[in-house]
């Protein structure tokens, strides 16, 4: 059991801003925070895992304290037995794979573990390179293999697929999921991927100015914060085509392009780079099964 | 040629550089890490070297190192060492001058290393000087030689400090560059072309090589 209750004020461009979190995680759950850029998602990881020191409050972890500004008491990130993948890899370039999860290994540990570990996420073929020969997902699989090797009480994961393709994305999220249930790992995951939360993580909480806003499973919290309608895609206006009576307007979602067509009369309140909402509320949409790679 | 004063020369060039690496590296690792007030005062004293007319640093070293004055008396009462024309009053000489030619590489072989190597070692449960040894130090070996390269060939072509405290004693403080100088005195040229020469030649070999392996390095790291 994971007991937070702290407050940090962080010094923002425009203005302060006052984190409060106070939340308890169960032993083994996968929790993700959520929400948008600059709303102290990170600052959060990292208070707990002592990089970063709260202003006042108490870190409980199975009644051990952490941290807590009344008994004076801040024990260092290296005696937390805290994993904490970060959203670079942070690999050292100087030792190949096999030596960055050796140097994680502590004196106690056996190397038989650290094999065990590179066969379990699929990078005994890579053990020999430096990491500045690897791909973008290569490097979060060693990364999350290095964390791993510790076996950390507490797994933290700061955005570590937000930049990888939709590929090695998917490889590495089934391998954080089956890791997280066969380690009886606690996780704890910083995501502003819906999808991937909802994939993986049995609690979310949504942050929003550094305050909590909303807590509970992650299919309750977006589904009620969805319009009425009944499919509804996030993009960007890349194209007005105007006529006389109608326009056309093309929006970039994702990787497609969608047209929609509107009253030329409304077309003026749209400029192109606009980021828009595209929901279909007559139709039902259909699903096809999807081909990927893997 | 005179090859005592080139042979001295280049010991006085290496033991300075010795001692410079190791004091060098503690005293960037702090200046890199603290948050203390007194950084500024700190990072302006050792830079005071590349600001200051040589013979400046010389006047008051050899006021301090002089058996008249509470230092240079303490040494030569209590060790028996007297710094003052004699070769290990040039070797700390030379530390003293030479110190921002491997301190300012050394900070900025420290500051080039991302932030998040660093947190990562220390959430793996490494120490600082574990962090240091096995994650700082590997990946700053090109700042790490640009001071070692720097500080050895700084030493070298230094005049004034060595001419204010060292004089020209012959095997004991005649360097190189005080050799030329006695030998354009006495106006044998032959001698002082040699001399010369020979300086010219390996302090350009010497900053060449750090320039292309710097390169070679940079490359390699992807940046």
């Amino acid at each position: 059991m994971i007991d937070l209750a702290f407050s940090k004020t962080l010094a923002e461009s425009t203005q302060d801003l006052i984190l409060e979190a106070r939340l308890s995680l169960e032993q083994g759950s996968f929790t993700a925070i959520y929400g948008p850029s600059g709303a102290g998602k990170t600052t959060v990881l990292r208070i707990i895992a002592g990089l970063v020191t709260p202003d006042t409050g108490t870190i409980i972890v199975d009644g051990t304290p952490w941290f807590d500004t009344y008994q004076k008491r801040n024990i260092p990130p290296q005696l937390r037995e805290v994993g904490f993948v970060f959203q670079e890899s942070a690999l050292f370039p100087n030792m190949t794979v096999e030596e960055n999860l050796n140097y994680a290994r502590s004196k106690s540990q056996n190397a038989k573990w650290v094999q065990d570990l590179m066969d379990l996420t699929e990078i005994a073929s890579l053990k020999n390179r430096k990491p500045d020969t690897l791909s973008g997902g290569q490097k979060q699989r060693v990364s999350l293999a290095r964390t791993l090797v510790r076996k950390p009480r507490l797994l933290l994961l700061d955005e570590p697929f937000s930049a990888l393709d939709d590929e090695a994305k998917q490889g590495l999220q089934r391998m954080l999921h089956t890791l997280h249930k066969e380690m009886k790992l606690t996780t704890i995951l910083v995501s502003h991927d819906m999808a991937e939360i909802m994939q993986m993580a049995d609690r979310v909480i949504k942050l929003d100015h550094g305050k909590v806003v909303a807590d509970g499973q992650p299919q309750k919290i977006f589904l009620q914060q969805g319009v009425s309608s009944k499919f509804v895609v996030t993009g960007t206006i890349v194209n007005i085509e105007a006529n006389d009576i109608t326009s056309i307007v093309t929006v970039a979602v994702q990787s497609n392009l969608v047209q929609v067509v509107i009253r030329s009369k409304e077309s003026n309140q749209w400029q192109l780079g606009d980021r828009v909402m595209v929901a279909s509320k007559a139709f039902n949409p259909i699903l096809l099964k999807a081909h990927t790679a893997d | 040629m005179e090859w005592e004063a080139l042979i001295l020369t280049f010991k006085l060039a290496a033991l300075t550089t010795i001692i410079l690496l190791m004091a060098g590296l503690p005293i960037a690792y702090w200046l890199h890490q603290t948050k203390s007030i007194l950084k500024p005062v700190f990072e302006t004293l050792i830079s005071m070297p590349l600001v200051l007319p040589p013979t400046v640093l010389g006047f008051y070293l050899l006021l301090a190192f002089s058996p008249n004055n509470a230092l240079g008396a303490f040494l030569d009462q209590w060790f028996d060492i007297q710094l003052v024309f004699s070769f290990s009053g040039l070797v700390v000489a030379s530390v003293v001058y030479s110190l921002p030619f491997m301190v300012h590489p050394l900070i900025s072989g420290f500051k080039s290393i991302p932030t998040n190597l660093i947190e990562a070692s220390q959430m793996l449960g490494k120490s600082n000087g574990n962090t240091l040894w096995h994650v700082q130090l590997p990946n700053m070996k090109p700042a790490i030689l640009s001071g070692i390269v720097l500080s050895f060939a700084h030493t070298i072509g230094e005049f004034g400090v060595v001419l204010m405290i060292g004089g020209n004693i012959p095997g004991e403080t005649k360097v190189a560059s005080i050799a030329i100088y006695d030998a354009v005195e006495s106006m044998s040229y032959m001698e002082a072309h040699q001399l010369s020469f020979m300086l010219f030649a390996i302090s350009f070999a010497l900053l060449i090589a750090v320039y292309t392996i710097n390169k070679k390095h940079t490359n390699l790291l992807g940046k």
